[in-house]
């Protein structure tokens, strides 16, 4: 058990320090890492200091530990469009993102996996049919266009819902929260609708797949030739069988909302993460850009490793790897 | 076309093409169009499909009106509603735009354009990730193992942030200057890249499968480069799945570039697509006039949905499991 | 065992399986019939394709669509269960017909103690409390020959090995004490030298529980050992069946007569292996008349034309115009 835990920890770090190098080379080569650090309205003198103090002379291993130390003490640099340091920006925008990834997280797994399950035992029925065409369609619409749609239905025809923005929020500490508030709740609706949609489909069609897959075996026929009830077999048996599996690509999906968010932000003006983001590619702002895909490995591989973790205690095949009893028939 | 190299004996492009239809046609056998033409839904996709990219890709042609040529355009004609408005205009059949453009006949040359981004950048997955694939799956051992590692990371990133990455880095680089120019081909190589990991794993495995095959080692006692050999019967062996992965993959590219371009980070403006349609409309959503926003999305939708039935369909078809 | 001489515990008669398919419907299980006697172990013997786990499938009710029963009765101890609901055939399963399958590995539930399934179909169908029935599985384990049961009873399928896991199967099957059992080439997927032993255990079971056995399998050893009566099914039919002796000892049927002289002898020297030429025909190729015919060494005119139902011969029943006594030319082969 130990040994599996600590041979996923490493490969979450081997995947940080491959993203790391990644960001810091970009970091470097493209961007201007004095002006990352100091901004870019400075002195002569104060970049050569800087650039001293950095040791941007120093071969290129050392320069990547030192900027890995930097990332670990939170220290990611200026951004260029703003000349604000990068964490203050993090630090202000990251609620909104979480609060957002967390309820379309929500909305993904409470209408994906029962969904999901539904569509795989009747197979044939007309509702069935009904939410796969649904599905389908849920595929092929870009994300941003389905926002753009609940906006023009919602916000536009019916006026129900605010077009843009989180609405009154309420500071919680550095947290700013919309989930407290009337106005901030409504505001939270379209949006992650919207960014949870794509993922919900694909996990309804995913777990509708593994369902039907273990509907086939072997043990399910053998528990209804033992006169299990259909509940059983269905709901004990196969629902387990088929959420296993399920689990690890579902981790994955739920790690990409964050930066699936930045379609979502775009679309409804929402100040997280994303929108500075793309705010940060238009203006080739290294520091930001930089930054985001660290968190965004981050963010992914700690969901990942959780999944992993969550998948050892469920599936007894991993933890006992001899076969007790070879001798003996 | 025949090459001769030496130990690679005679590559005929013609074998090699040759052989692929069949595995193709053997693929298309009667199983399947009987399959196809029993569903209606089907069969309207794909109907559906073909008249609107043959349309938007003879757009120059077929549009009513030639948008993209500034002298044509007349600002007084600006925002007029769609034909069966009191205010419409017959020659407009959809509306104008902001700029007096025809809304048809954008949404048909923004199609194009979406068609063949879609197409070029998904030809370049295809290159990248079956070559990769051939190479990973042939040589093996480390080459391997760095290949595979490295697709495991970049699947671990959803496409649009891969693309997007590779957009703000390749706007590091060039000049300003040269920006707008090269946004065609930063954004197809852009969505290529996010997209290659597929291609890459088919056709991996089934080269690890064919590798250790007699005829493989046979090969290489007579000589012949077994590489050869292995993009002779490999190739027609995986023609299938890369078919499936490759509709899959143009509709996810047709999207992936509309939401580049709806962020502004797309196309360049002189050659809008179906996404820079409604990034423009969008901005008129909430004063009015919906149609600059409302058309544009429904080609957009029926376009891709189309071409996910025919994967859809293609999938079940070939899929021997369901069979 | 054969049982005793009233009705018999399961009767199958007329028994045609069909399936639907957009080439038109095949026929896979063409009027059969069949009974067996409590206690006693019939053996169903064929190719692949013969259409016995078909038969075995639709006897327990498991028949998958788009297979479907077009025709003919199954009856359990004098009541018809073929055409009962969904509902009404669980009940039975598991505790009046109990099946085993193939292969044990893919038919226990990998992410359950096997403990834990053995508890809840104790329960499904006993009335027992949950330590009554726990206490209830470690007796069937020790019965079964599983060592060290009371542990083993909390562990994985994975940590057993081939033969374990089919004694497993095996307890998993009786646990509800069915009067039939539908074993489906129980033995086929394990070692030779586990094979021996399963079969006895099977054996040793049916004595003292007095179940009958429906023993479909393609390995003629197996059934020379088990067998009180056997079947031998071609192409969806019946070609002969009789007692086990008089099948094997005495067959009749050109077909059996193939089977059992391609089995090769230990201790004798054979030039050549013989074998049956040919193969089994395919559902969409069946031919006309009696569909061993163009494999058949002794076929005749009447063969292509028309097709034998099962007659007496001797103590057997055979399905073969050569022993139709009514015959003016009867060809005499061996």
């Amino acid at each position: 058990m130990i040994a599996y835990i600590i041979r996923r920890i490493f490969q979450a770090a081997i995947v940080m320090l491959a993203v790391g190098l990644i960001a810091f080379s970009m970091f470097t080569f493209v961007g201007d890492p004095i002006a990352s650090m100091v901004g870019q309205d400075s002195t002569n003198e104060q970049r050569e200091l800087i650039a001293e103090k950095l040791g941007l002379n120093d071969p290129f291993y050392i320069q990547y530990a030192h900027y890995l130390g930097r990332m670990l003490r939170g220290q990611f640099g200026i951004s260029y469009r703003l000349g604000v340091p990068v964490t203050e920006l993090f630090k202000e925008r990251l609620p909104a993102t979480l609060e957002l990834s967390a309820v379309a997280a929500l909305f993904t797994l409470v209408f994906g996996i029962p969904l999901g399950v539904y569509t795989g035992l009747h197979r044939e029925g007309w509702i069935s049919r009904f939410i796969l065409t649904i599905s389908l369609v849920g595929i092929s619409l870009p994300t941003f266009l389905i926002g753009i749609l609940l906006i023009f239905l919602f916000g536009v025809i019916l006026g129900l819902l605010p077009s843009f923005g989180r609405g009154e929020v309420v500071q919680i500490g550095f947290w700013s929260s919309g989930l407290f508030t009337m106005s901030g709740l409504k505001s939270l609706i379209m949006p992650s609708v919207t960014l949870g949609m794509f993922q919900m489909t694909l996990i309804l069609r995913l777990v509708r797949a593994e369902m039907l897959e273990v509907l086939r075996t072997d043990y399910i026929k053998f528990a209804r030739a033992r006169g299990l009830t259909n509940r059983v077999v269905n709901f004990r048996h196969a629902l387990k069988n088929t959420l296993v599996p399920v689990m690890t690509i579902t981790g994955l999906q739920i790690g990409g909302l964050i930066a699936f968010a930045i379609i979502t932000e775009t679309v409804f003006q929402w100040p997280g993460m994303g929108l500075l983001f793309i705010q940060a590619i238009n203006f080739v702002d290294i520091p930001v850009m930089s930054a985001y895909l660290m968190l965004v490995a981050f963010f992914f591989v700690l969901i990942n490793l959780i999944v992993d973790l969550l998948y050892y205690v469920v599936d007894p095949r991993l933890r006992v790897e001899r076969t007790v009893g070879e001798g003996s028939v | 076309m025949v090459a001769v190299y030496p130990g690679w004996g005679e590559l005929s492009m013609v074998k090699v093409l040759a052989h692929s239809m069949d595995g193709l046609k053997r693929a298309l056998d009667s199983d399947i169009f009987y399959s196809f033409t029993r569903s209606p839904v089907v069969v309207a996709a794909a109907i559906v499909a073909v008249v609107y990219i043959s349309a938007s890709l003879m757009a120059p042609w077929v549009a009513p009106h030639l948008v993209f040529d500034v002298k044509t355009l007349n600002l007084m004609d600006a925002f007029t509603p769609p034909a069966w408005y009191a205010d419409g205009n017959m020659s407009f059949l959809l509306g104008t735009d902001d700029q007096g453009r025809d809304i048809l006949s954008t949404i048909l040359f923004g199609s194009r354009v979406s068609l063949l981004v879609g197409f070029a950048s998904i030809l370049l997955s295809m290159v990248i990730g079956v070559g990769l694939g051939l190479i990973s799956g042939y040589v093996g051992g480390r080459v391997d193992s760095f290949i595979m590692r490295v697709a495991d990371i970049q699947l671990a990133f959803p496409a649009i942030l891969i693309a997007l990455l590779f957009n703000g880095l390749a706007r590091g680089f060039l000049p300003q200057g040269m920006h707008e120019e090269a946004a065609l081909y930063v954004l197809v190589m852009a969505i290529g890249l996010a997209r290659w990991v597929q291609f890459a794993r088919t056709v991996r495995s089934s080269t690890m499968v064919e590798k250790n095959k007699e005829y493989v080692k046979a090969a290489r006692v007579i000589g012949r480069h077994p590489a050869a050999i292995m993009i002779q019967h490999v190739l027609p062996n995986v023609s299938g799945p890369v078919l499936v992965i490759a509709t899959i993959s143009l509709a996810i590219a047709i999207i992936l570039e509309a939401t580049l371009s709806f962020l502004g980070v797309g196309v360049p403006a002189t050659q809008p697509s179906l996404g820079t349609l409604i990034r423009i409309g969008n901005n008129y959503l909430l004063s009015g006039e919906w149609w600059m926003t409302l058309f544009p999305s429904a080609a957009l939708i029926i376009l891709v949905l189309s071409i996910n039935l025919l994967g859809d369909w293609l999938r079940d078809a070939l899929n021997p499991k369901l069979r | 065992m054969p049982g005793n001489s009233r009705s018999p515990l399961l009767e199958v008669k007329n028994l045609k399986i069909e399936f639907p398919t957009r080439r038109g419907t095949l026929v896979a299980v063409d009027d059969i019939s069949l009974h067996i006697d409590a206690g006693e172990v019939l053996g169903v013997v064929g190719e692949s394709g013969a259409g016995k786990s078909l038969t075995g499938m639709s006897i327990i009710g498991l028949l998958e669509p788009p297979g479907r029963i077009a025709a003919g009765q199954i009856l359990l101890e004098g009541r018809r269960i073929d055409n009962l609901s969904y509902e009404m055939m669980r009940k039975i399963r598991g505790k009046d017909i109990g099946a085993i399958f193939q292969d044990p590995l893919t038919s226990l539930n990998p992410l359950f103690q096997v403990g834990d399934q053995l508890v809840e179909t104790i329960r499904t169908h006993l009335d027992l409390t949950e330590a009554q029935a726990r206490k209830r599985a470690i007796d069937l384990f020790k019965e079964v020959g599983i060592p060290s049961a009371e542990e083993r009873i909390d562990h994985y399928p994975h940590q057993f090995s081939g033969g374990m896991r089919q004694r497993v199967v095996i307890a998993l099957a009786l646990c509800a004490e069915p009067r039939l059992i539908i074993a489906d080439e129980p033995t086929t997927a394990l070692d030779v030298s586990i094979q021996a032993q399963i079969i006895e255990l099977l054996k040793r079971l049916c004595r003292e529980h007095n179940n009958a056995v429906m023993l479909i399998t393609h390995d003629m050893g197996v059934i020379a050992e088990t067998a009180d009566r056997v079947a031998v099914m071609y192409a969806g039919r019946i070609a002969e069946i009789g007692s086990a002796e008089n099948v094997i000892l005495r067959a009749n049927h050109p077909y059996t007569h193939g089977l059992m002289n391609s089995i090769p002898a230990i201790g004798h020297d054979v030039e050549a292996l013989v074998q049956i030429d040919g193969a089994m025909p395919r559902l969409t190729e069946i031919p006309s008349g009696c569909s061993f015919n163009p494999r058949c060494p002794q076929s005749f005119e009447r063969c292509l034309a028309e097709r034998p139902d099962l007659m007496p011969v001797g103590k057997s029943q055979v399905a073969c115009w050569l022993f139709d006594h009514d015959q003016k030319e009867v060809a005499v082969g061996e």
